[in-house]
């Protein structure tokens, strides 16, 4: 109820002025990884072409006066190439000294995950700010009536605070992996972002467990709630009912907002969770070859939509495709959930108490979830009718 | 606030618990990288 209150104050000025804020800030943050692309892709030669040597190529003489035998340009030709020899160390990997692809990987991976990512996420925040200026806060039209029901059971709400717990971690400390480079360190420093750093891979490699725990509970609890109904296409052709005022088109205990969500948190968490475990334990899997082989026998070349080599892939490749994986389904994710947090707190007045006290106002069910309020008050009066009692009643 | 408290608690719990059994079967990320010592030869050979 304060956060209601505290939302009532907001005019429309304010509004307008937080979404300018907002805009100001998206459009910063937005410069800052656009640099960031274009630092980590700093390795080049200087501009006037010299690279310090006089001559490289005189008779294979090593440049510099180095001590060592004479320059095997076949020899390097080969290793730059990515041809792999041998080594007697355990780790055979390092028997290949330049991978090739990892010059594609490296462009995929400084250059445009963390352009299109920053585009993803500051492009939703700009949009709900948008709304937010335009419609605001989604009010209950009947106001409240004073009466709740009990819709998340208190082990229900734990589970959910769990899962949004870990993943708000998980995408924080993963976000400092990308952009903290360009966004974090001129504001503290190497030394200090060096700690956060570090911290901040233990946090991510050790609560990515509890996120796993989280999508194993919410499954079991809420899978079958979520499955598509007939309703959900109703509920999607009328936009929700957000753009119309009084317009609520019916739902279940989850509308189809909610079941997109949800299906999209459990899937895209699935699939960040495994490439997240090969990250963990390198060279371990070949969840991309097996992963490619199955789309390839279902008639799917996903490798050829990509632009990528047939399976199967090396080590190494492996790891470079479930990084890039990993971080770009994490980006979805991240993106999907802004929108997620913004209607579940700011955007829609009485949807924090589902996930706050569990217990949510009478009106705000009837107009959200009328089919499920129907169900609830049909059980109700089952109830009723076998104990002699009052159908609803409130629960405070 | 009980349920938000008692989520935050399974995350350390299990984060905790993830790092103490990680620790106790050796992992490092690092290790297959750092802490071997060897030669590399090129070619067939």
């Amino acid at each position: 109820m304060r956060s209601d209150r505290l939302a009532d104050r907001i005019s429309g000025a304010a509004r307008l002025m937080f979404a300018v804020c907002v805009l100001t800030f998206t459009i910063m943050a937005t410069m800052a990884a656009v640099s960031s692309a274009d630092a980590q892709s700093s390795v080049r030669p200087p501009a006037s072409g010299d690279t310090g040597f006089s001559d490289p190529s005189v008779a294979g003489q090593v440049p510099g006066n180095a001590l060592g035998a004479t320059s095997d340009s076949e020899l390097w030709r080969a290793v730059k190439s990515g041809t792999a020899g041998n080594v007697s160390i355990p780790d055979k990997n390092a028997g290949m000294l330049v991978q090739y692809e990892g010059q594609i990987w490296r462009e995929i991976h400084n250059g445009m995950v963390p352009l299109y990512g920053a585009w993803a996420i500051l492009g939703m925040i700009v949009l709900l700010a948008i709304f937010f200026a335009l419609i605001g806060r989604l009010r209950i039209d009947d106001g409240p009536a004073g009466i709740t029901i009990t819709r998340f059971s208190a082990l229900e709400r734990a589970g959910h605070w769990m899962t949004a717990g870990s993943f708000v971690l998980l995408a924080l400390t993963g976000l400092n992996i990308l952009y903290g480079r360009s966004v974090i360190i001129p504001v503290i420093g190497l030394d200090a972002y060096a700690a956060i750093a570090q911290w901040g891979k233990y946090i991510h490699n050790y609560v990515a467990f509890a996120f796993i725990a989280g999508l194993i509970f919410i499954f079991f609890h809420w899978a079958l709630h979520n499955i598509p109904s007939r309703s959900d296409i109703v509920w999607l052709l009328k936009g929700g009912g957000i753009f119309v005022k009084s317009v609520h088109p019916p739902a279940r205990k989850f509308n189809a907002g909610q079941k997109i969500v949800f299906w999209l948190t459990i899937f895209g968490g699935i699939s960040v969770a495994l490439s997240g475990w090969a990250l963990l334990f390198p060279f371990t899997t070949s969840l991309m070859t097996w992963f490619m082989e199955i789309m390839q026998t279902v008639g799917l070349d996903v490798p050829a939509w990509l632009g990528l080599p047939d399976p199967p892939y090396s080590g190494v490749v492996e790891q470079q495709m479930n990084q890039i994986w990993h971080a770009v389904m994490s980006l979805f994710l991240t993106t999907v959930i802004i929108a997620h947090i913004y209607i579940g707190s700011l955007g829609m007045e009485g949807a924090f108490d589902a996930m706050g006290s569990g217990e949510v106002d009478l009106n705000w069910a009837r107009e959200h979830h009328s089919l499920w309020v129907e169900e609830l008050e049909q059980e109700l009066d089952e109830d009723a009718a076998k104990h002699g009692g009052s159908s609803v009643q409130p629960a405070e | 606030m009980k349920a938000f408290i008692g989520g935050i608690a399974a995350i350390i719990v299990i984060a905790v618990g993830a790092a103490i059994v990680l620790d106790s079967m050796g992992f490092s990320s690092q290790d297959q990288f750092t802490s071997e010592h060897g030669s590399v030869r090129l070619g067939d050979g």
